[in-house]
């Protein structure tokens, strides 16, 4: 290999000691050089770009976390608080940040002394949680709880502890149905607004009733928090903090003493009881029983729980008031006897029930098997004498007795701040054409008149029928206090014909009716009513020509329901309700939950006695009532693994509701939520 | 200097000992800073260790330019040895293995390679007749000096020690006045390469040299360490937040705040005062180093004195230009300032070893113990 020649010039040591000098001396000016570019770069990035970097330093250190608004209160007509705030010491996991799932569960069990279920849940939700969503692990715990969890942060690394508020509902499960409850965001609504606030430990939306359809008006303004924070997310110290706004109360039209009355008179009983006011429409109570507690679903309820909550064949997480549809039975029969009169029939017309009658090739039978004699339109109210009905409606026609129904209420959708509504139907005609292609038949218009065949209305509907026929007036019912105040308009029915009807629904509470056990017990105060059966199962020509009615031997789900509508005081209507009791033996009782719960209004220490009495029969006070039942159910169930999750369950209790549900739409579940069970079965 | 202080005294560097033990003092203020106001774990054992090494390098100092001639090629070969065996040893154990582990201490050979790599190739260069210095045997066998250890480091993989053991043995071939068009010639050659030499860089390499181009396109990942650093640089601002008033290493957003990032850790308390008054200092060191280069009267010791001086040079201005986001995270610590016992040791054996050839010219003689 032949290499270039490199000497072209002569080196001697000498010069080599100067090529040496010089270069050490350009190796100098180098570093020199370098050494200045260094100390200009530093410039230009602490002086030049010293703005930037200390706001970026600031945001390194300020850690800002948005606090929570407290939510708005919901009051009684009073003012007295339905749902309001408790201060509360948490703790939540933030999955993102979460390291060791078991081993943090584990030592959090341990401080919280949590259960194995409640670890089970909490595992089951970090599953679920989108990573950044906050998953609770435990709320009301004592100080020394939160303060063991918080020494203990930096090994927890993903657990938030947070001083708090959670929503309290002082009456528990009686306002369950009514005011919904609350729970922390779902990942779907932080997706569609990637509003921060949404995935704040402690933050939580209303899930259902009022708490959800006023959401917005309860929350309010979050607050912000200025802390400084290492790196790994311990807090050093707070800076500065601007408190939240808390969201506006709610007044409701509602009667805090009365909901709570009612709900607890209905006892161990399934049923629904709706009060209002007669003269402004006034909801003064709603209550659907059995229920859930709010408290216990606000602050995340647990697998057993609800399974307990979905399987009970009382039905608790479904709101009967309004997504129940029932069919009236003879409660229609005030009604129907209006219509008449408004289409000009003669109270004092007579027919004769001998028992039966027949319509085309059916014999229809009167409830009572051997008649009732000469009946006129007084009587017929009274007794609740089908063949009346049945020979009346034959001679006017659906056409006189649909439009009324319309008119009270029945069929009808109102404007009620509530997610979902059935609203049942009112046939005629038309509507059968349009719905089974067929002919209206004249027992199509039989049935119609004692609440029967395609009639199905909600409890709702039953006490605004029974308000608009007590006042007159065209009573929707309200919820919001300060809304639309004053006397509803008059419904344009002659009150000469309203007073047949009161006098003869009077005398069915209070001479020889069939709620003769259902009198006010405060004196002075007369109720007027009417009551109605409505069959679950399904009854057979053969049956019906056999006269078969009885059900007392018949299990639960297949007994009658007994409904019951009336008002107080007869003589001036101030207040009007409406019940159903579902499966129940007898038709007094649904009569005796509405005249006890009216009586609350007129006298309290009267009702409060009576229920005293009632509840000490029953076994204790809901509250001590419901609490055994979990305690029974945990015992029964409390080793086997839970069978089904919440979602799936949800998604199957919302197949279609019930067979004649067909008008009223099926009402939106979303899986986070208590899906109404639909295994009604109505009647054909 | 005269009268009551002994004359041997009074002839110690006094200046430059008094320019080291400031900045070295200023490190060990910093570090108190960094443990949170606290002179454990690091302040104090840092101050402690410059003491011990500073008596080291005033005793080498006392050591004759000729003794380090002599051991230059066997010390040179010890070291090499080690580099082969810390490959092996560490192919064994797996992963990228950088010390032997002596049992009482662990030792990281590519540490010493540094300043020794400048004491064999000066040691080369002195060897060659004068009349060979512009020939090809000039060259190679430098080269191949050269070559196997940076290759050796280079595998550990540590691609900052394979870069300084490469800078240092060039400069030393770069004074020695071989032709100036090699180094310009190798230069542009280099830079036609870097795109090639790249694509052997390891997975982590390559991260690293593309996130120091762009730090800001991995903020919380990679480029975390060159973010933070320099947000903890440009937030000190001209004066700096003051003494223990640093945030950014105090809540501990800046990575390795006491070793590698300690510069930043300072010129977020110090400002841009304390971090030109640094700069000052270190400028003042290496014109110490080259004025002994220049004043030195051998080969070997010209070209050991401003080699080793470049030594140093390097240290600091890759740590420097690293933290401030001119080089890419390659983990060279910064002399006195890093905590650390092996860089302050092999920067105070440098200056023992300049010291030695600054009193060798002095005195007038390289080879005597007086």
């Amino acid at each position: 290999m032949k290499f270039p020649r490199l000497t072209p010039k002569y080196v001697t040591e000498a010069s080599l000691t100067f090529t040496f000098t010089r270069r050490a001396m350009v190796l100098g000016g180098i570093q020199g050089g370098v050494a200045a570019l260094l100390a200009v770069r530093m410039g230009w990035i602490s002086v030049a770009e010293n703005e930037k970097y200390t706001l970026l330093a600031e945001s390194n250190r300020v850690n800002l976390t948005l606090v929570p608004p407290r939510r708005g209160w919901i009051l009684d007509r009073h003012g007295k608080p339905l749902a309001n705030n408790r201060t509360d010491f948490r703790v939540d996991i933030i999955p993102d940040r979460l390291r060791d799932a078991d081993a943090t569960l584990g030592t959090l069990a341990h401080l919280l002394a949590l259960a194995p279920d409640q670890v089970e849940k909490i595992h089951e939700d970090l599953e679920k949680a989108a990573g950044f969503q906050p998953v609770q692990v435990a709320t009301n715990l004592s100080y020394d709880q939160f303060a063991a969890v918080s020494v203990r942060l930096p090994d927890l690394p993903g657990v938030a502890p947070a001083q708090g508020f959670s929503r309290n509902y002082p009456a528990g499960a009686t306002v369950g149905h009514l005011l919904g409850y609350v729970g922390t965001a779902s990942a779907k609504d932080y997706e569609a607004n990637k509003n921060p606030l949404l995935i704040t430990p402690g933050y939580k939306v209303g899930k259902d009733g009022l708490e959800r359809t006023f959401d917005r008006e309860l929350t309010g303004l979050p607050g912000a928090k200025r802390v400084e924070v290492t790196a790994s997310g311990r807090i050093v110290r707070e800076l500065t903090t601007r408190p939240d706004t808390p969201g506006r109360s709610l007044q409701l039209t509602i009667d805090a003493g009365l909901q709570e009355y009612a709900g607890r008179r209905i006892g161990p009983e399934s049923a629904s009881v709706v009060v209002l006011d007669c003269w402004t429409g006034d909801v003064l109570a709603m209550a659907s029983m059995p229920s859930f507690d709010p408290n216990s679903f606000s602050s995340g309820i647990s697998h057993l729980e609800w399974d307990m909550l979905s399987q009970d064949d009382h039905i608790p997480l479904r709101n009967k008031t309004l997504q129940a549809l029932y069919p009236p039975g003879s409660t229609v029969k005030p009604m129907v006897a209006l219509s008449f009169l408004e289409a000009g029939l003669d109270p004092h017309a007579t027919a004769n029930c001998s028992g039966a009658l027949r319509v085309g090739n059916t014999l229809f039978h009167c409830w009572r098997r051997h008649g009732h004699g000469t009946v006129d339109m007084h009587r017929a109210i009274e007794q609740s004498c089908d063949i009346y009905f049945y020979t009346m409606a034959q001679r006017m026609g659906i056409n006189v007795i649909a439009p009324m129904a319309k008119r009270l209420g029945l069929g009808q959708k109102f404007d009620l701040p509530f997610p979902s509504q059935s609203y049942g139907t009112v046939p005629d005609p038309e509507w059968k054409m349009k719905k089974y292609g067929k002919k209206w038949e004249t027992y199509d218009t039989v049935n119609s008149t004692i609440g029967q065949g395609y009639v199905l209305v909600n409890p709702t509907q039953l006490a605004v029928m029974a308000s608009r026929l007590a006042s007159g007036r065209i009573i929707t019912p309200k919820f919001q206090f300060d809304k639309g105040r004053g006397l509803a308009p008059p419904l344009g029915v002659s009150q000469q014909h309203l007073d047949v009807i009161h006098n003869a629904m009077k005398d069915v509470v209070n001479r020889n009716g069939t709620a003769r056990g259902a009198q006010m017990k405060v004196p002075g105060i007369i109720l007027a009513g009417k009551t109605g059966s409505a069959q679950v199962r399904r009854i057979t020509m053969a049956e019906r020509r056999g006269g078969v009615r009885g059900d007392a031997a018949l299990p639960f789900k297949l007994r009658d329901h007994a409904l019951f509508i009336g008002f107080a005081p007869f003589d001036k209507p101030r207040y009007a309700v409406g019940c159903v009791l579902e499966h129940s033996h007898a038709n007094g009782s649904a009569s005796g939950i509405a005249s006890d719960t009216l009586s609350y209004l007129f006298d309290r220490d009267i009702a409060m006695a009576k229920l005293n009495t009632l509840e000490t029969g029953w076994g204790g006070t809901l509250v001590e009532r419901m609490a055994r039942q979990r305690e029974a159910y945990r015992i029964a169930h409390g080793v086997a693994p839970a069978p089904a999750e919440p979602a799936e369950a949800a998604a199957n209790a919302s197949a279609p509701p019930a067979a004649g549900n067909a008008v009223a739409p099926v009402p939106a579940t979303s899986p986070d939520e208590p899906a109404t069970n639909a295994t009604q079965e109505i009647r054909d | 200097m005269s009268g009551i202080v002994p004359h041997q005294i009074a002839r110690l560097p006094w200046r430059l000992m008094g320019l080291l033990t400031g900045i070295a003092g200023f490190g060990t203020v910093v570090l108190y800073s960094a443990a949170g106001g606290s002179f454990t774990p690091w302040a104090l054992n840092q101050g402690a260790r410059f003491v011990i090494f500073s008596a080291m390098a005033l005793t080498l100092s006392r050591v004759p330019v000729r003794q380090f001639q002599f051991y230059a090629w066997p010390a040179y070969g010890a070291i090499l040895i080690a580099l082969v065996l810390v490959e092996l040893i560490g192919g064994v154990a797996g992963g990228s293995q950088r010390w032997i582990n002596l049992g009482f201490m662990q030792l990281q050979p590519s540490e010493f390679m540094k300043p020794v790599i400048v004491l064999a190739v000066a040691q080369f260069y002195a060897r060659l007749s004068v009349g060979e210095v512009r020939r090809w045997t000039a060259i190679w066998p430098a080269l191949l000096m050269i070559g196997v250890p940076w290759a050796l480091v280079l595998v550990q993989p540590d691609l900052g020690t394979a870069t300084m053991i490469a800078a240092g043995g060039v400069t030393v071939m770069f004074l020695a006045g071989l032709p100036l068009r090699l180094f310009i010639g190798s230069g542009l050659a280099g830079a036609a390469i870097v795109p090639i030499a790249f694509s052997f860089l390891h997975d982590y390499q390559q991260k690293r040299v593309l996130i120091f181009l762009d730090p800001e396109s991995d903020p919380l990942g990679a480029g975390y360490h060159i973010s933070q650093s320099k947000i903890a640089i440009g937030s000190g601002g001209f004066w700096g937040k003051g003494f223990l008033a640093g945030s950014q290493s105090h809540l501990d957003y800046l990575p390795e705040a006491h070793t590698d990032f300690v510069f930043a850790t300072m010129a977020e308390e110090w400002g841009l005062l304390g971090g030109v008054a640094l700069i000052i200092a270190f400028a003042l060191l290496f014109r110490w180093g080259i004025r002994v280069s220049m004043r030195a009267q051998d080969r070997f010791s010209r070209l050991t004195a401003a080699g080793l001086t470049t030594t140093i040079f390097f240290y600091v201005a890759i740590n420097l230009m690293m933290v401030m986001g001119l080089a890419p995270v390659v983990g060279i610590p910064l002399p006195f300032m890093s905590y650390g016992g092996s860089s302050m040791l092999t920067v105070m054996l440098c200056i023992g070893i300049i010291m030695s050839i600054d009193r060798a010219s002095r005195t007038g003689s390289s080879g005597s113990w007086k």
